[in-house]
C-alpha cells in the first residue's frame, strides 16, 4: 500500500460515489453538481494516469462547459428546487437488477482475462507530439478524422441554432 | 493489491458505465438522462486512456480517440439542449412521457 495505490482508491471512491448520487438525487440541480464531481474526479483520475493534456481538456471542456450548459438548461426549464417524482418501484427494481447483473457479466469477463504483455516503450505523453501526429498526414497521422470532427462541430453548430431559433409568428414576417 | 493493474481501472469505468446505464433507465427527465449519457461516454474513455497506458505505451491512439470522443460528446449535448429547450417551449414540459406524438 503506497501512496499511488491509496490516492487511486481515494479516486475511485471519488468518481463513484458521485456517479450513484447523480443518478439517484431526486433534486435535478444537485443531480448537476454531483455530476461535476464526477467529472472532476474523472480529471483526477487522468492526473493520476500522467495523462495531463487529457486532463485539462476533461477539465475545460466537460467542467467548463457541459456542466455549465447542462446547468443554464436546468434554469431555462425547471424549477430547480422541486423535487422530481420518484420512479416506478418496478422500473427501479427490474433496472438496478439488469445492471447488477450486466456489470457481474463484465466484470467476471474483465477479471479472468488474461491481458497481453504491455508493449515496449514508457508512457509519455507530449503536447508536441500530439499536435504533429493529430496533424500529420502519412501514416497513423490523424489529419482526416480531424478535419471530419471539425465539420460535424460546425454541423451541430449551425443545427444547434436553427433548432432553438424561435419562429416568429406570422404576422411578424408579412408586416417587417 | 500493492499495484494497481488494468483490471482495477476497468472496473472503476465498468461501473460507471453500468450507473449511467442505471440512470438511463430510471429517470425520466431528458436532462438527467442527458446527464447519464455523459456519464457513459466518460467512463469509455477511462477504457481507452487505460489501454493505451497499459498494454500500447509507445503509441498515443488512445488519447487520440478520447479527443475524439469528447469533441462529439460536446457537439451532442449541445445539440440534445437546444431541442430539450425547443421541447419545453412546445410542450410546457421535458419529460419523455409528455413528447408522446413521435411514437406512432
Amino acid at each position: 500500500m503506497n501512496a499511488s495505490v491509496i490516492i487511486f482508491y481515494i479516486i475511485s471512491a471519488l468518481i463513484l460515489g458521485a456517479g450513484i448520487l447523480a443518478v439517484t438525487t431526486r433534486k435535478i440541480f444537485r443531480a448537476a453538481i454531483f455530476l461535476l464531481l464526477s467529472l472532476v474526479g474523472i480529471a483526477a483520475l487522468y492526473f493520476w494516469m500522467e495523462v495531463e493534456f487529457i486532463a485539462a481538456v476533461q477539465i475545460i471542456i466537460y467542467v467548463g462547459g457541459i456542466v455549465v450548459l447542462i446547468i443554464f438548461s436546468i434554469f431555462l426549464t425547471q424549477k430547480s428546487g422541486d423535487e422530481m417524482p420518484k420512479p416506478l418501484r418496478n422500473r427501479s427494481v427490474f433496472s438496478a437488477l439488469s445492471v447488477l447483473f450486466g456489470f457481474a457479466f463484465t466484470y467476471n469477463l474483465i477479471r479472468t482475462n488474461r491481458f497481453a504483455e504491455s508493449s515496449p516503450g514508457t508512457f509519455q505523453v507530449k503536447v508536441s507530439d500530439i499536435g504533429t501526429q493529430m496533424l500529420s498526414t502519412k501514416e497513423h497521422g490523424y489529419v482526416l478524422p480531424f478535419e471530419v470532427v471539425s465539420i460535424l462541430l460546425l454541423a451541430a453548430m449551425i443545427g444547434c441554432i436553427v433548432i432553438a431559433m424561435k419562429s416568429k409568428p406570422a404576422q411578424a414576417i408579412t408586416e417587417s | 493489491m500493492n499495484e494497481i493493474t488494468i483490471t482495477h481501472i476497468l472496473f472503476v469505468s465498468t461501473a460507471l458505465f453500468f450507473i449511467g446505464m442505471y440512470g438511463l433507465f430510471t429517470r425520466r427527465n431528458m436532462i438527467t438522462m442527458l446527464m447519464a449519457v455523459e456519464l457513459i461516454l466518460n467512463s469509455v474513455n477511462i477504457n481507452f486512456v487505460a489501454f493505451n497506458k497499459y498494454l500500447y505505451p509507445g503509441k498515443l491512439d488512445g488519447v487520440f480517440f478520447t479527443i475524439f470522443v469528447v469533441t462529439i460528446a460536446a457537439a451532442e449535448a449541445a445539440v440534445a439542449i437546444a431541442i430539450i429547450i425547443n421541447l419545453y417551449r412546445s410542450h410546457q414540459s421535458i419529460d419523455v412521457e409528455d413528447a408522446g406524438e413521435m411514437k406512432y
